[in-house]
């Protein structure tokens, strides 16, 4: 039997919500943590997002993302945080111990009193959506023709068409561009983009790249290398309508499908996932289904916007220290937040009032893009909080706080759905 | 001059090769692609066939039944993944029921074991997500899963470490007779001279028989479209169910893979050229539908990719495999569809006995290894084993596909062994990174990074599959290229 190394914390992901986690945790007096890393360097997916736009709300300037990532890889060095790199989490068990691999080290099995999950998410695959045609040489999902792109110093293509409108797919045609290729046109099978306003008018309206709503690809040909995309309109049932194709000569596709959190290892360990988010069920404290495992950043569910990543991350690690000195109250949640009318998930599910601080943030996407609407949490009948939105949209992630003294006594649903404004006379 | 040269580097050719690098002669397998088992063998069912629906008498019947038995050995030498999970055909309706009788008629004068008529029920209970429209199944316990192009590749890799050579990237477009053989021209333009020819074309087989003898055959190719469902759906069933066959084939199937996934195909369309490997939305739409009778719950939402592959059938019925008509020393292995893969073994035994008798005396080496070198599949070894494998070479310690759980170490061992990989996917076929749900999302840029090191060429060189499938195009402004 090999040995077992034993930790207060040990933190899965080196990415911005593995580093805040970690930092805050250490503020929240754990001596003993360790991050564990499996690429080369810190700082996940920032890394390959050298363009602007990281870092509006927590720094109040706008950074890169190499450059957001290293104000937090900085504090963790100043403070002392152990961390491994190369080193993949392979296995994680209810008992919050983990298996690793390293070049350096080898094989090990190591115990945490608390572990934090902070994988990150991963790209839909073609496949996964399913185009017919042919599986030539230049199709690529938008995060992989960056890392070649930004990190490589490798042009992918020469003429590209874009599939799915999340925000990596208009960042790349927008990068695309400036390296000399032709973006030809962005299909979202959807009426609406799913990445941000901003990056609309940045990405895709500053380079004259045509944005087809309603559109999807229904033929890839070439042989060896792309060599043509055919797309076309679809009706409410998405299915292509015949006569309303287009043809575009190109090499290149780029997939910007959607994201996917990273929970093989929270499976192997039992815990217990949300279907619409994909990432595990969560409490106020971050805390999954299994006792002391806690997630934070898009494992948990698929940000936007790094600035909440880090948000989230830091709630993760400050009650990942507070368990593991014992401070937690465990035991059945007080309340369980429903996503209600027009609301596709909330973020956490569960409540126990007695560990909250201060407040709970409640953070939740809409279903479909509407305006001028109250987001409205509710118990039973009782109205606890109401926020009027001028718009909203599934693209931008929406968050509510409640001060904990509206909660206090208060067991059973907490209803969170769009109402209607009252016309006020 | 080369005594044997077998064209082609298919599950057939390769196979061949195998059996041929147990004799004392120089033995050259020559492929176009850049990678062996890049043409049918890469797309299929990959079902080792029970042998229950050929018509006795004919070469399919005989060898399908020989080849389904021999591979319990063959995958055990060559460490190729390999599973009897048994086979079901169901039927739906009372009127189907004179064909299933049939098979199981067919099934035993083929000499097929253990053949057995179940009752709905009893299907059920073996298969509980299977529709409750069936009627009856026949059941076959000798049918199995393989990993076709895992055959291939070490069957290649073992002929290779017994002597055999193999040339990538070499196109036949001519042949001529010369004095006591044959001279290969090929599309590079130098000329391949061998005293017998082996031709394992595929598809392209009728073209390589009619630069050397009188057209007798012509292969018309067929498609088959497939959909590959992710690992989370890889128990739906545990057997390979098919749909009573018509006169188009064998129908629509649902099977488990041998490497945990669920495959649902294929159908059957004649389609103009060797070329026309694309799935289209009609047909994947009917494949659906067709399999949707046998099991109505497969959850569609875990499609991770479609693909779709070419049978090469021949205008004649049935296999073709002889010497040609007038061309002494040329070989046919032609018109090999269904169940090709599954006869495969047998078929190899059978022409090299021709071939041995063509020379009259060829002399078995000594030294032959049946055995190939075992690769490691690091995610499978015991904790302890890891961490000795870690020491022993670090690179095992790093992991490059997330999804498959595949280490540095394992690729670059696929590009240095004997017919080892030179492309992505190659490395793909060998080891599956990229093909688990992120379908290379991650790991490819690694993947590239890795073959450039280890083969000696720029990043941009790289290619995916075949010559002209560039994956890099240039470099960026800021890129000093890698
Ligand atoms: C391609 C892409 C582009 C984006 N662009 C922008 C943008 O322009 N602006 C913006 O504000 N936001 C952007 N985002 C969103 C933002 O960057 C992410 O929300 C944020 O990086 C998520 O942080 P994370 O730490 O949760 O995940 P990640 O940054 O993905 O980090 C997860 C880390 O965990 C590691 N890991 C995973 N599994 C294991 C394991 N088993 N063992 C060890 N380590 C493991 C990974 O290697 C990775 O480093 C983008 C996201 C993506 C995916
Ligand atoms: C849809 C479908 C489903 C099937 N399902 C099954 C099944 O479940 N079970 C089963 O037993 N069988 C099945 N088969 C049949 C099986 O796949 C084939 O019989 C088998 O793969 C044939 O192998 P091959 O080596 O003859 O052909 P291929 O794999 O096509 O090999 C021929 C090779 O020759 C090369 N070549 C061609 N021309 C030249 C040239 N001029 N110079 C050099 N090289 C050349 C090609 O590049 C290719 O690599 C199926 C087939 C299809 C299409």
């Amino acid at each position: 039997m090999m040995s077992m190394n034993t930790y207060e914390i040990i933190i899965v992901g080196g990415g911005p919500a593995g580093l805040a986690a970690a930092i805050e945790a250490h503020k929240g007096g754990s001596q003993k943590i360790l991050v564990l890393e499996r690429d080369r360097e810190l700082g996940g997916i920032l890394m390959q997002c050298i363009h602007n736009g990281f870092g509006l709300h927590i720094f109040r300037e706008e950074l890169t993302g190499p450059e957001y990532a290293e104000r937090f890889i900085r504090e963790m060095e100043s403070l002392g945080i152990e961390y491994r790199l190369d080193t993949m989490v392979l296995e994680l068990r209810d008992d919050r111990t983990v298996d690793i691999i390293s070049s350096e080290h080898g094989f090990e099995t190591l115990q945490a009193k608390a572990v934090v999950l902070a994988m990150g998410c991963r790209e839909r695959a073609r496949g996964a959506i399913n185009i017919p045609g042919t599986r030539p040489a230049g199709i690529y999902s938008a995060g992989a023709a960056q890392r070649f792109v930004n990190m490589e110093g490798l042009m992918v293509g020469k003429r590209v068409v874009v599939l799915g409108s999340g925000d990596i797919g208009l960042i790349m045609a927008r990068r695309m561009t400036l390296e000399g290729a032709k973006v030809l046109a962005v299909a979202e099978i959807l009426p609406y983009s799913g990445g941000l306003t901003r990056n609309i008018v940045q990405c895709l309206d500053d380079y004259d790249i045509p944005l087809y709503l309603s559109h999807t690809i229904t033929n890839i040909e070439g042989r060896d290398r792309v060599e043509g995309i055919t797309i076309a309109k679809v009706d409410a049932t998405r299915q292509p309508i015949p006569g309303t194709e287009i043809h575009y000569d190109c090499d290149t596709l780029l997939l910007s499908v959607g994201l996917i959190p990273e929970n093989e290892l929270s499976k192997s360990a039992g815990i217990r996932l949300d279907p619409v988010t994909g990432g595990p069920v969560v409490n106020e404290c971050m805390e999954t289904s299994v006792a002391g495992i806690f997630a934070c950043g898009n494992v948990v569910q698929v940000h936007d916007l790094v600035d909440w990543v880090t948000e989230e991350a830091r709630k993760a690690g400050h009650h990942a220290a507070r368990f593991a000195q014992g401070q937690l109250k465990e035991g059945s949640p007080d309340l369980v937040t429903r996503a209600g009318h027009g609301i596709r998930y909330v973020v956490p599910h569960t409540i126990r009032v007695g560990n909250l601080e201060q407040e709970v943030d409640l953070m939740m996407r809409v279903t479909e893009p509407c305006k001028n609407k109250n987001l409205v949490v509710r118990h039973g009948e009782t109205l606890v909080k109401k926020v009027r939105k001028v718009h909203l949209t599934p693209g931008e992630m929406e968050s509510i706080k409640i001060p904990v003294e509206k909660l206090q006594g208060l067991s059973g649903e907490l209803n969170v759905c769009l109402e209607e404004v009252a016309h006020e006379a | 001059m080369i005594d044997i040269t077998i064209i082609g580097g298919g599950v057939i050719g390769c196979l061949i090769g195998r059996e041929l690098s147990r004799f004392q002669v120089k033995t050259l397998l020559v492929e176009k692609d850049s990678d062996v088992a890049n043409g049918t063998t890469k797309a299929n069912s990959a079902i080792v066939h029970a042998g229950f629906d050929c018509k006795p008498g004919t070469l399919k019947g005989k060898f399908n039944v020989e080849g389904n038995a021999m591979y319990d050995r063959i995958c055990g030498e060559l460490s190729v993944p390999f599973k009897r999970n048994g086979s079901l055909v169901v039927a739906f309706s009372e009127e189907e029921l004179p064909e299933l009788h049939s098979l199981e008629k067919k099934g035993k004068q083929n000499g097929v074991p253990g053949l057995e008529l179940l009752s709905g029920d009893e299907v059920r209970r073996k298969e509980p997500r299977l529709s409750k429209t069936i009627v009856e199944a026949l059941y076959a316990p000798t049918g199995g899963i393989v990993a076709p192009w895992d055959l291939a590749i070490a069957a290649a890799e073992n002929a290779m470490d017994n002597g055999m050579e193999l040339r990538l990237d070499t196109e036949v477009v001519n042949i001529e007779r010369i004095e006591g053989g044959y001279r290969l021209l090929t599309a590079k333009g130098d000329a391949i001279e061998t005293r017998v020819a082996i031709n394992c074309a595929g598809l392209y087989s009728d073209h390589i028989h009619n630069m050397v003898a009188e057209p007798c055959f012509k292969i018309i190719p067929r498609r088959g479209e497939y959909f590959v469902l992710d690992k989370s759906e890889g128990n739906h069933v545990s057997h390979t169910i098919f749909q009573c066959p018509t006169p188009n084939g064998k129908g629509i199937l649902i099977s488990p893979s041998v490497h945990g996934n669920l495959i649902v195909g294929p159908n059957a369309e004649q389609v103009e050229n060797p070329d026309h490997v694309e799935t289209t939305a009609a047909g994947l739409n009917a494949v659906r539908e067709a399999a949707t009778k046998s099991s109505p719950d497969v959850a569609y939402a875990a499609v991770i990719t479609s693909f779709a592959g070419l049978r090469s059938t021949p205008d004649t019925g049935d296999f073709i495999i002889g010497e040609a008509k007038g061309a002494p020393g040329f070989f046919d292995v032609a018109g090999i569809e269904s169940p090709g893969l599954t006869s495969a073994p047998a078929i190899a035994v059978h022409v090299a006995r021709l071939v041995r008798s063509f020379f009259g005396n060829l002399t078995f080496k000594t030294d032959f290894n049946p055995v190939r070198r075992p690769v490691v599949h690091f995610s499978q070894l015991p904790n302890e084993a890891k961490a000795a494998r870690i020491k022993k070479d670090p690179r095992f310690g790093r992991i490059v596909c997330r999804c498959e759980r595949i280490t540095e170490g394992e690729i670059v061992d696929a590009i240095h062994r004997n017919a080892g990989a030179t492309t992505v996917d190659g490395i793909k076929r060998r080891l599956r990174p990229g093909m688990g749900r992120c379908q290379g999302g991650f790991c490819g840029p690694r993947v590239v990074e890795i073959l450039a090191r280890e083969l000696h060429i720029p990043m941009t060189e790289v290619r995916k599959d075949r010559p002209a499938s560039v994956l890099l195009t240039g470099v960026t402004k800021m890129g000093a290229g890698g």
